[in-house]
Order: structure tokens, then sequence, then C-alpha cells
């Protein structure tokens, strides 16, 4: 298909086409966007376009059409630029208007200040990063659907990959990861031998540290320790106030990674002795703003579709568009829903009940705010994990598996102490320097307070706990802006793991009770998850991410009946039944509508939900009775 | 529609035009032989030489183009007695100019004038005739008519209307920039700040001219000033001749809403000062020496570059010339990074920056941490290329040269103004506002759009209304009783659960400025203020807690029972004299603190015990109860109709609909503004009618109490009622207190009493509880204790000396009614008040 060709490997010969025949009026910005909108549009054309998330940016053309699945991590200032510029070629003595949109830098000849075509424009830059703790598995689904053919451009050349082995280490983790991936799927798909598995776990962590190795030279910002992957300046030329903070997207652009870009430090050094009034940056400002391309390519952003959700395994347009494929997910929900539920009492050790708890925790989200209240979140609090056993890793790998990102923070009093959660603005740098609580919307957050031991919280520690009392209790997090604190709303899931009840706000505990007592834990988990075949764990992953985008409503007869219910219950015991277990009540009776497909409360789904609380709380009292008697 | 870009782009050619055209049209002056004679040449014997290679050489008009611009020419600088008989001009009589750099290449504007100078210049002051037509190039600007347009502004303006904190002790009624220059000849400070909406109301074409070409008008207005001070004050001696600096350019933007067609325009913007950078000495004027013959040469500094000459031209060698430092002329500069406000930005966004350059005085004016508005210019410039490129990054650098500061959280250091937080509003806003306001059920309206999640509560909610409002501020200070407290405080007590720190937090984010802050973890320095040794400066650094940065606003402590003793105590002072004190490392000072409280605490039990009084519950010291305005309960009813409506409102909640929100956070916009709007251009006062009900109120509420013998009502609960008030009077947008106000601030307060302190042993509202921390009955009860034992001791007869435990024993068996050890002992404690007896550890001793 040479046209594909033509607008994906070239797409600025497109943009210089339509710049040329609109005889500079300005609706051939509108033409661009237009005519790239079109050509994704055609059935999957945009799989055709590569991606910067699972293709190496050196096999990647300069120049050419990609796309990159992010999140805004950063916005920095808007910038002023040449919109139409003038060039005198002195050699032929001509002049030419050209078009500098989706450029960094001029093309051809002598650029002409003075001339009255010059066309001032403003665009916006935004840094971003990959979404923050995406699963292997989302990964990987998304790197197979993509059919873009990557050809090594011409310059390269084999042994190039060697001799920049040292200095483009984070590049290099690419393709040895890609590699993995693909054994990785082969094997699943293959075998499902106990040794498989093990021999990923012992790989994770060298990734980790060969990542953070080489990060250290140049920070590249990302929210979470031990990430991967490229950093991209996203340059936004429209609707860049459309746009929020930790927003995910899918960005297709222009990339562009000219080496002009990377301005040599011994250069900006003399520039500095030569001329410090015209530095308005300092040396750190340089390196955030404008790092090295070939570690953090530009992209000029052409059309930028914002993620709902980053489950590969469903398309990511808004549900509702896309009937036919959500009625036949619905169809078979029941039955995925009882697989999962028997899948997850296998892994929370046969107690059912924490099962059926973990699945509405696992659909819940928070689907709107009155005033201050988050309306929906659902955190759990697991109590009754062993205190430092592999379990709850175990237990964190389990569910890494179902939702498309996740990160598990381990509550030491070590990282407590020193891990930086809320994001900082360094002002020096003019950055916003991420945390652990800059995620996306959807993550799930897997709080493991069974690692925490005695001891002192210092001022950092106490404010992160403060950070995450608030993330749990407003789903909201007060960035530090140092004169100042900035809150930006989110949308995380919260699961706290917990020996005795946890230290941290949640909207409901439940004590796990194992029925089942293997002799060998680890064996016996890595045996449940290993059972599993790859495309039962997709119906799973796809049953949790159709549950929680469903609608809901009640009805005004079961409101009455809710009404009729509350006064009722508040008439034998009033201590029994406050607001907010009412306002608890009514989460759980939604999570669990939802769970079974279904858009509407039900009488049968409201007293489902009485009896599943009834069920918790009789048990957290037995618990706190129990531990009453103890010593 | 023009860009600017090319609107700057065009004044550049000019200049380079201007080489080719200067010649014809430069007289063949007196004044530039004259100028440099005294500058210039004076060290030289050469001058004729150069005299007359001014004439004959191409390379000329740089010399014609400095002599030209004795207004703001460099030259001049430090060298006022050469420049007495050098300057030509009448009025100024050898002040010397001072270079404007904030006004960016000086050059600019001085080259362009030459067009239009020259000839009022020759033609005397007949600009009414050829003199009006010739506009400087690229713009519709006069010098002529400017210069009189300005100057008839200056003598004529007038503004009775005035509030602006500069004006005070200014007549209203006279020009009032006129008084303004009375005082510069007064203090001799050369610095003129003019507002630029005076100019837009006096003559808005001038006003125009004004923002859209600063570069040349500043300048002249520089002169039009310059000549009417020096007409009016002949004889005043000034460091420099006056600048005119002007202010609130109304295009008042936020950071975010500038964009290419802003640039070279005169523009405010306000924010917050994050970055300064040190001083940078910036050349102005090099200075050249030609090695050969000795030669001098200035060449003014292009966009930070020097244009090395490269042929002596009075001896044609080449590369000849080399620079004299110590001869060029330097001017201060400072980079500040100038952040957008917090107010001004969108959810969900971060801040934008812009870096802003401060020239001479100004540097150093402002320190990270500042809110300024900054009136300036706007510029763009290419980005510095690779000299080995042709290829060129398509980015422009932005700054602004900033003309003047206002630093916007001064005032609320030191004054009680509250213009500094004017929101402005448009007029249709106003409207609607108002519209609303004349409402009967305003008031209602607005108390129920107050965190419509939380269900009921209406009095509660209605409390927090007023307390947004406020009352008025009344100063005193004359009467030597200082500030009247203006703002309400309300504590919220009840058990948990009752979402109370969820209505802490909607105020939270519905006021401007609001803190929160939990009592379990806030010590009194985080409250109030701390000192910090900067680790870059080494200097002490005053910081301020939550207390002193809510100041004009509303701190919101939630867990205000498990705050610990010295940090309450802080909140003593706030409470009632509004300031904070603070005497640490050296720093002594007296900070506003001007916040209502909104505080929220548990009983000491998990429950809230209805047997006990309020301070029984949440054991607070009755000294920092008797501050807070309104004391409500939120206690879980337990009524079968109210939990309907709360299971209504509930599920409800649950399941509306995006529109129905929708609505609801426009409300919450209004609400806001309609705050915003009340606080600062309403200022209730009372009626004779309302104080006449005031005073019958606070009657009543005495009289209540007298009949059985307490005091119900003390001067502190008149002047809530008086706040109440005025706050209510606020909501209806009355400049006056009516006595529908006051019947509001009555229920109001008496429903807060009814909940708070009504005695659980009698059921009656008894003050005292709030005010002395005990009940009227538990009083009486103590006294009553005191007496039998007095009686038991004197039965005893005449022993000097009796055992502890024994009384103690003696007093149970003889009484009816149970006695505590505490009741005991307080007997004791009263007794030995009367000096009746003396407790020595284990014995009691008669008197």
């Amino acid at each position: 298909m040479p046209t594909v060709h033509d607008w994906i490997n070239n797409p600025l010969a497109v943009v210089d086409g339509l710049f040329a025949q609109s005889n500079s009026s300005p609706d051939w910005e509108k033409k661009v966007v237009e005519y790239f909108k079109e050509k994704l549009k055609l059935n999957d054309a945009h799989t055709w376009v590569p991606s910067l998330n699972d293709v190496p940016l050196y096999y990647l053309k300069p120049n050419s059409l990609v796309k990159f699945r992010c999140m805004v991590q950063d916005m920095f200032d808007p910038e002023f630029f040449m919109g139409v510029y003038e060039t005198n070629d002195l050699t032929s003595n001509s002049k030419q208007v050209k078009c500098g949109k989706y450029r960094d830098i001029t093309v051809g000849g002598q650029v002409d200040f003075n001339s009255r075509n010059t066309v001032t424009s403003e665009r916006q830059t935004f840094y971003c990063v990959p979404i923050p703790g995406e699963s292997q598995w989302a990964k990987e689904s998304y790197a197979g659907t993509s059919q873009a053919r990557v050809v090594p451009s011409t310059s390269y050349v084999p042994n190039r990959h060697k001799r920049s082995y040292e200095e483009d280490d984070e590049m290099d983790t690419q393709p040895q990861q890609m590699k993995d991936v693909s054994q990785g799927t082969q094997s699943s798909a293959e075998s499902h031998g106990n040794t498989e598995p093990k021999r990923q776990e012992t790989e994770a962590p060298s990734h980790d540290s060969s990542s953070a190795h080489c990060t250290s030279s140049l920070d590249l910002n990302f929210p979470l320790p031990g990430e991967k992957g490229p950093a991209c300046l996203v340059k936004v030329y429209e609707d860049w106030d459309s746009f929020k903070l930790n927003d995910m997207l899918e960005v297709f652009g222009i990339l562009s990674a000219d080496p002009a870009l990377r301005v040599i430090a011994d250069e900006r050094e003399a520039s500095l002795l030569l001329d410090p009034t015209e530095v308005t940056e300092t040396v750190e400002e340089q390196r955030v703003h404008s790092p090295p391309a070939s570690l953090v390519p530009r992209l000029h952003m052409l059309y930028a579709q914002p993620l709902v959700h980053n489950n590969p395994l469903l398309p990511s347009s808004a549900p509702e568009n896309d009937g036919d494929h959500l009625s036949s997910v619905l169809g078979e929900l029941a039955s995925v829903r009882a697989e999962l539920h028997t899948y997850l009492t296998h892994v929370l050790m046969g107690d059912s009940l924490a099962a059926e708890y973990l699945i509405l925790h696992l659909i819940s989200n928070v689907y709107s705010r009155r005033d201050v209240l988050p309306l929906g979140k659902f955190t759990l609090n697991l109590s009754g994990c062993p205190h430092s056993s592999p379990y709850t890793e175990h237990l964190y790998k389990a569910i890494q598996q179902l939702v498309p990102s996740s990160y598990r923070l381990c509550m030491s009093l070590h990282n407590m102490n020193n891990q930086r959660m809320v994001p900082r603005k360094d002002y020096t740098a003019n950055r916003l320097v991420s945390g652990t609580l800059q995620l996306a919307n959807n993550t799930s957050l897997f709080l493991d307070e069974t690692q925490l031991e005695q001891g002192q919280l210092d001022a950092t520690g106490v404010r992160n706990i403060t950070a995450l009392g608030n993330l749990i209790s407003w789903q909201k997090v007060d960035y530090d802006f140092n004169y100042h604190q900035m809150e930006f709303p989110c949308n995380i899931n919260v699961l706290i793991t917990s020996e005795g009840r946890s230290l941290l706000p949640s909207d409901s505990q439940v004590h796990l009770r194992p029925t089942l007592n293997p002799p060998n834990l680890e064996e016996y988990l890595s045996a449940v998850q290993v059972a599993q075949i790859p495309s039962q764990l997709n119906k799973y992953r796809i049953y949790l991410s159709v549950a929680r985008a469903l609608n809901y409503t009640i009805s005004d007869e079961i409101t009455k009946a809710v009404e009729e219910d509350f006064v009722e219950m508040r008439k034998d015991d009033p201590q029994s039944m406050s607001a907010e277990d009412l306002h608890r009540l009514l989460v759980v009776a939604r999570l669990l509508s939802l769970s079974h497909g279904q858009n509407t409360l039900s009488r049968d789904g409201w007293m489902k939900a009485k009896q599943l609380e009834a069920l918790r709380i009789s048990r957290t009292q037995q618990q706190k009775s129990v531990s009453g008697n103890e010593p | 529609a023009r860009t600017s870009r090319s609107e700057m782009v065009r004044k550049r050619t000019v200049r380079c035009r201007s080489t080719a055209s200067e010649d014809p049209l430069s007289p063949p002056s007196q004044r530039s032989r004259a100028h440099d004679t005294s500058t210039e040449l004076q060290p030289m014997p050469t001058s004729p030489a150069m005299d007359v290679s001014l004439f004959s050489s191409p390379m000329a008009p740089r010399s014609v183009l400095q002599s030209e611009i004795d207004a703001s020419s460099p030259l001049m600088y430090g060298t006022p007695s050469s420049r007495v008989e050098g300057t030509p001009r009448s009025g100024i009589r050898g002040t010397p100019a001072r270079q404007r750099a904030d006004l960016g290449s000086v050059r600019k504007a001085p080259q362009v004038d030459m067009h239009s100078e020259p000839v009022s210049e020759s033609l005397a002051g007949s600009e009414q005739g050829a003199g009006q037509r010739l506009v400087i190039w690229g713009t519709d600007v006069n010098v002529g008519t400017c210069k009189e347009k300005f100057q008839r502004f200056l003598q004529q303006f007038t503004d009775p209307n005035s509030r602006e904190e500069e004006n005070a002790g200014l007549d209203l009624n006279e020009p009032l920039y006129m008084q303004k220059l009375d005082e510069i000849s007064v203090v001799g400070e050369p610095v003129l700040n003019v507002n630029c909406s005076h100019i837009q109301t006096f003559d808005a074409d001038l006003y125009r001219q004004l923002i859209c070409y600063p570069q040349e008008v500043i300048p002249t207005f520089d002169m039009a000033i310059n000549e009417l001070f020096f007409d009016r004050f002949p004889d005043s001696i000034l460091e420099h001749q006056i600048q005119v600096r002007p202010y609130s350019a109304l295009k008042t933007r936020n950071m975010r809403a500038l964009n290419p067609e802003d640039i070279d325009q005169l523009i405010t913007i306000s924010g917050m000062v994050i970055r300064t950078s040190q001083l940078i000495p910036e050349m102005q004027e090099a200075f050249f020496r030609c090695q050969v013959c000795a030669f001098n040469t200035r060449v003014e500094v292009d966009r930070g570059r020097i244009a090395e000459p490269a042929v002596c031209r009075n001896c044609n060698t080449t590369h000849s010339m080399a620079l004299v430092h110590n001869r060029s002329a330097f001017s201060d500069k400072q980079m500040i990074k100038l952040q957008e406000s917090p107010e001004d930005m969108p959810a969900g966004q971060t801040p934008h920056t812009t870096v802003v350059y401060a020239h001479n005085d100004l540097v150093d004016k402002v320190q990270p941490g500042d809110r300024v508005n900054i009136t300036g210019i706007y510029r763009a410039a290419p980005m510095r290329l690779n000299p080995r490129q042709s290829q060129v990054k398509s980015v422009y650098k932005t700054h602004i040269d900033v003309i003047h500061f206002r630093k916007t959280d001064e005032k609320r250091l030191h004054g009680l103004d509250e213009d500094g937080e004017q929101k402005l509003f448009t007029k249709e806003r106003v409207a609607m506002l108002k519209e609303l306001a004349a409402k009967p059920d305003v008031y209602d309206r607005l108390s129920s759009a107050l965190a419509p999640s939380i269900y009921e509560h209406e009095d509660i909610k209605k409390g927090i209304l007023l307390q947004l409002f406020g009352g008025t501020r009344k100063d005193f200070t004359q009467t030597g009783r200082g500030n009247f407290r203006a703002e309400i405080n309300i504590l919220l007590c009840g058990d948990p659960g009752t979402s109370k720190s969820q209505l802490l937090q909607y105020v939270y984010n519905l006021v401007p400025r609001g803190q929160y802050t939990s009592g379990k973890g806030s010590s009194a320095v985080g409250l109030t203020a701390y000192v910090m040794k900067d680790p870059e400066t080494r200097q002490l650094v005053l910081q301020t807690g939550a207390l002193v940065l809510s100041d004009n606003g509303i701190c919101c402590i939630d867990e205000f029972d498990k705050m610990s003793d010295s940090t309450r105590s802080v909140l003593h002072e706030v409470m009632e004299q509004q300031t904070l004190s603070i005497a640490k490392a050296g720093i002594i000072c007296q900070l506003n603190a001007r916040t209502s409280v909104l505080a929220a605490a548990n009983p000491v039990e998990s429950q809230w015990n209805p047997k006990k009084t309020t301070i029984e519950n949440i054991q607070l010291p009755h000294t920092l109860l008797s501050r807070f305005d309104l004391i409500f309960l939120m206690l879980d009813p337990q009524d079968e109709a109210y939990d309907r409506r709360l299971a209504h409102h509930l599920v409800a909640l649950y399941y509306q609909s995006e529109e129905q929100i929708e609505e609801e956070h426009l409300d919450m916009a209004v609400l806001k503004d309609y705050i915003a709007f009340a606080r600062t251009s309403v200022h209730p006062r009372l009626s004779e009618e309302a104080s006449q009900a005031l005073v019958e109120a606070y009657v009543d509420m005495r009289k209540i109490g007298s009949g059985r013998g307490m005091v119900s009502a003390y001067p502190r609960q008149l002047e809530s009622l008086i706040r109440l008030a005025e706050a209510h009077a606020k909501v209806r947008f009355s400049s006056k207190v009516e006595s529908i106000d006051v019947e509001e601030a009555k229920r109001l307060h008496r429903e807060a009493l009814k909940q708070s302190a009504t005695d659980p042993r009698t059921g009656f509202v008894d003050i005292s509880i709030l005010t002395t921390g005990m009940s009227a009955t538990a009083r009486k009860r103590k006294e009553e204790v005191a007496q039998a034992l007095k009686k038991l001791i004197q039965s005893k007869g005449k022993t000097p000396a009796m055992k502890y435990q024994q009384l103690f024993d003696d007093l149970r068996g003889q009484s009816e009614a149970a006695i505590t050890k505490e009741m005991f002992e307080e007997a004791l404690r009263a007794l030995a008040d009367e000096d009746y007896l003396t407790v020595t550890g284990k014995t009691v001793r008669l008197l």
C-alpha cells in the first residue's frame, strides 16, 4: 500500500502539500487535522502506525507518523513559534514561504526574520510518560495488535546496535524485552509448567535494576520506580486546555528526533559564559526542557484520542458505540463472573466472601463527584493477611494479571519515610517531579501494610500517610507547589492488605478467613495462577473493564423500598445503621448489580447487598471479640 | 487582523532603513555638536575631525542618533554637570535622564521619533500645523499631540471616588497627578505611577495608543511630565528625570490568556514570584576605542548583541576597535520567574510560568513567594541559533520587561483594605448577582446550595453561610479598643460519622483563601508561623502557617479536640484579637490573622452523651469555647421521618443524572461569586431600628436567666449577634442592618444555644456552661457541698486539724447524695478560698 506509506512515512509532505494549496488562508490547519483523522478512521488504519510504546526509537524513521500511548505527566509553558516563515535561498536568491507547524527546526535556507509573511503561532508542550504501572499483559496485547511494518531506516547499520549499546542502554532494554514478550506469550500459550513463570519472575527484577541504572543519568521523571519506556515531549497545537494532567491519551503525531535538538553540554556552558543575559533557563531547566532527542523524542500531535481505559482487549472508543461487542460480553457475563469468583476464592485461600468483595472492589470507579464527595469509590481493606509472608506478593500478582495497570506499594517504614509519593514542583528545573501517587485513572494501587513494622515515621512519612489518607477518603492528591498546594482529583482503586485493621481509612474491611491450608503456600498459589489459561484470563479482563463502565440507575420504586428498609432498620437499632452505613450499602448494592451486569438496582440486588454486608460485619465483629480475648 | 509579530518585524526593518534615510531628514543639528563636545569629545582634541566625518560618512547616523535622543540616552547618565549647557531643552534644567531599560531596546523608539521630533522641535510648538500628521513609523502616535494630551490629563484628571491606598491624604477634588508631582518635588523620588484606567476614562484614544505602542508612548509621557514638572518646580533637584510607570492596564489578563497578539503591547498580569536571579549587569552601550588613533565610539547593545565596528571611522583602519569596559554603560537587570496564581488556573492543569525582566531600581523589589501584579511589555525574540547552522529552532523566547510591580499581598499584611482580592466581575455577572439578591428567599436559596450532598442541618448550613459572609469590619483603634472582630467562628461537635469533615472539606474548597488542617496533625508551629533559615541565602525567613495563610479566609480545623493544649492556646489570640504574635529567633512581630475558624470536634467518649454538657462531652476549655459565636451539635436525631428523608437524599445522591449534577456545580460557582462580591462591596451598618432590636434582644437574653439567678448573656453574645445580623444583611446585599437581620441572628443564635448550652440536668438553656464551663445548677450544688462540709466541721467543735480521709468519710456518711472525691476536693478548695481552712498534705487545718 504505497498510499499508506506516504502519509505514515512522510506526513510532513502531506502537510506541506496542503499548506501550499491553501494560498496562506488559515484553514489549511484544519484541513491537515481532518486529513489525518480521516485516514486513521479507515478500518484499522491506526494499527499500521508504529507505536513508540513497543518499537524502539532507533527503528523509527524521523518525521514519520507514530503513535504513543501515554499519560500527561507535566505541562510545560506554551511556546511561540514561527507558524509560517520565509526563507532566503542565498544561492538562487529566491524567497520561499514555508510552514513551521509540526516541526522543531526550520528547513532550507536562511530564515528572513523581517519578512512580512511571518506568522507567529502558539503551541503547548506536554511531557508524557507511558501509562504508569501498565501491566505486562496489556503491553503485550497492544504490541500484538499492531500491524505496523517497521522497516529499519536506511541509515541503520546492524553494528550500530552494538556501538550504541552503552549510550542507549535505555533503549536497548526494549528489544530484549520484546523478545521476552514474544517468548512469554508463546510459553504461556503452549505450556503451563511451573518453570516458566518462575523464570519470568527472576528476570523481572533484573530489568528493573538495569533501567534504574540507566535512568540515573537523566531522570525521565516516571511516577513509579523501575518503570521503563520512552518519555516524550508532545507538542500540542490546538485545544490544549481540554487536556488535563494525568489524562491517558493515544497520541498520533509526527516524530521529531533531530539530533540538532540536542544541545551539547559543553556548548551550553560556553554560551552561558558568553551571554549570561540571554540565559533565561538554568542548566537544570534546560536538561528537563530540552533533553537529548534520542532519549526523549518530540512528537508533534496531529490528533489525540483520550483513553477511557487502557485495556487492549476492548475497543478504545466509548463502550456505547460498540453495542454488539458489549452484548456478546454481557451474554456470557454471568458465567465469567462465576469463574472469576472461583478463581479469586482460590487465590484468597478459599475465602469466598473476600473474593466477592474483591470483585466489587475491582470494578469500582469514581463515576461522579458531589461537591467534595467522590461517589462510587470502594476502598477495600483485606485484613488478616499473614505478616511478612510472600502471600501478599502473590495476591498482587494475581491482581496484576487482571487489571490493565496497577502498582504495589510496600508500606515499609523505609518506603514511607523515603519515597516521594506526592508530586512536587521543582522550581529550579521548572518541572513537576513525579511521585508514586501520580497515577492515571483506574489504576489499582495495592498497599501492602503487612510490610510495615514498628518504628518512627518522620515528617515525610507523616506527609505520605496523610496523602494516602486523602487519596482514599476524597480521591484527590494535593500536589506540592512549594508556595501552595494544588488539588488534583484522581480515580484510583486502593486495596489495602494488613494484619489487623489498617491504619488507613477504608470503605470496607474484610477479614480474611482461609478455609484451605496448603502445606506449601507458594506452590499452591503459583499452581492456581498457572491453571488459568490466557483466554480465560482475557475473559476476566474484559469482564472487569466492561462491568466498571456500565451505567446504573435506581428506580423510584426501589428508592422507596430502600427508604422503608432504612427506616425499619433504624427502628430496631439506630446504632447499627448510620448514614455512613447506608452510604456504603448503596455503593455495595451498586457494585453488586453492576458485577452481575444489571443496569439498575433490583429488590433482589438490594437484599443480596444487605446480606453480604451483614456477613462481612458479623465476621469483623467476631474478629474483634476474638482479638479482644487475646492478651 | 494585524499580527503583532509582523508589526514588530516591520519596526525592526525601519531601523535598517533609517540608516539610509537619516541624513536627509536630520537637520545639521546644533545639538549634536554641542552634545558631542560635552560628553564624547571632551577628552580628545580630535573633535573637528569627527565632526567632519559625521557629515561626510554614511556611518554617521549612529552618533546623530545618540544626540537626538537626549530624553533617554544613556550617554547622559552620571554626567549632569556637562549636560547643563548641553541640553537645549528648556524646562528640564540638566537633570540627567535615566535610561529606561524597561522599555527594552532603547534606540528603537527614539530613532523612529526622528521623523516627527525634528519637526516639532524646529517648528517650535506649532504642532497644530503640519506636525499633526507626522506619526511615529508603524504607529499612529504623534509625539506632539500625545504629549499635549498627556499633559492635559495630568493637569485635569480628578478621581473623586478614588479608594486607592496611594491616594490617601490627597485632595480628591483637585487634579490627582498634579498633587503627585508636588509629592515628587518634596520627596524627590522621580517616579510617577499612573493608573491606566484613569487615562482610559480621560482619553480612550490615548489609552489605546499606550496599550498598543508602549515603547513609543511611554518616552513621550516621560518628556511631557518632565517639561511639566520643571515648569512648575524649576529649582527642584532630582536624581534623574521623572519616569512614568503606568500600571493596571485594563487589559489585565492572567498568564494563560497571553497570546501572540500581545507581543509588544502593554499588559498587566498577576502571578506569584517563584524565583529571582542574581543581579545581571547588562551592557547598554559599549565603548570602543581605536587602538591606532584612539578614536572613541559608542555602540548600543541591540538585543544583547554588540555590533563591533569593523572599521575605525577616523583612520579607516580595519579591526582596530577595542572594547573599553570601564567606559561602557551598564544597567541592572534581574530575571524573575512568575507563576500563574493558583486562583486563575483551570482545574486539572499545571500552572504556567513566565520570565520577567526587572531593570534598574525595580531589581530586587520582589522576593520569591510574593504575589504581584506586574505591568510590562510582552516580548518575543527568536531563539538564538547556532551560528554555524542555517537551521533555526522555530521557537521564540518570550519574556516581559516589567515597568511596574504591585504587590498584592502586601496590603494583607498591613492594611485593612480588601481591594487586593477584588475580583473583577463583568457587568452581567453583577446584575445577575443583584437580581439573585433581590429575591426574598435568597438566604434559603444560598444555604441550600451550600454542600448539597450533606443532608439537612439547615441551621448549621445557615450559620456557615453567615460565616462565609462575615460581619462588617470596624476600627476602633483611635478609641483604644483596637479592631473589633468581624469574623464569625463556628464549632461543630457531634457524633463521629455525621459528615462534619465533609462539611469542612466543602467550605475549604469553596473559599479562595481557605486552609484545612487536622487537629491531630497540626502543631502550634504549623498553625501559626515559624522561622526558618533559608539554606541558600542564610537569611531568616518567616514561614507562615495555616492561620496566617487563611487571613481573610476561613481556617477549617478538623479534630479540634485532638489538638494539644499548647497548640490550642495560640488560638485564643487569633480568635478574639485576630492577630498572631510571634517572638522567635529574634523576630518579634504581630501578624494579622483575620480568619474565621470553622472547627469540628468529636466527643471524648465515642458517642455523644446526652446526659452531659457540651463542655463535658468534648473536654475543651471554656475560655476557648466562649470565643465561638455559634456552637452546633450534629447529632443523629433518630426519628423516623428524618430517617426517611435522609435515606431519600442519600439514594438520590447515587443515581442522579449528570445534568442535575452539572446544575449544582453552576450553583457553586454562583455561590462563590456571590460571596466574593458581597464581601468586597457590601458593608452594612446598623440602622437605628436594628440597634434598638439588638438592645432588646440582649436585655431579653439576660432576663431569661435572671429569674433563676443565673447570667444568661454576656457582652460577647451581643457582639456575636451584631456580627450575625451584619452578615445576614450582607447576604441581602443591603447596606443597612435592619430588624429582619436581627431577627434571624437571634433565631440562629438561640438555635445554636439550645443545642449546645442546654443544661442536661435541668433542661434549661444556660449560657454559663459555655462561658464558665459549668452550669448554674452544678455551681449551686458545689456550693451546697461546701456548706455541708463547713457545717460538718463546725459541728466537730474546736479542733484545729483534721485528717483528710476521716473528713471525707464523715461527709459521705452524713450526706444523702453520693459525694465523689472530686466534689469533696472542690468543696475543700472553695472553703480554702474563703480562708476558712488550709489543706496541707493529708491534714486539714482550720484558720
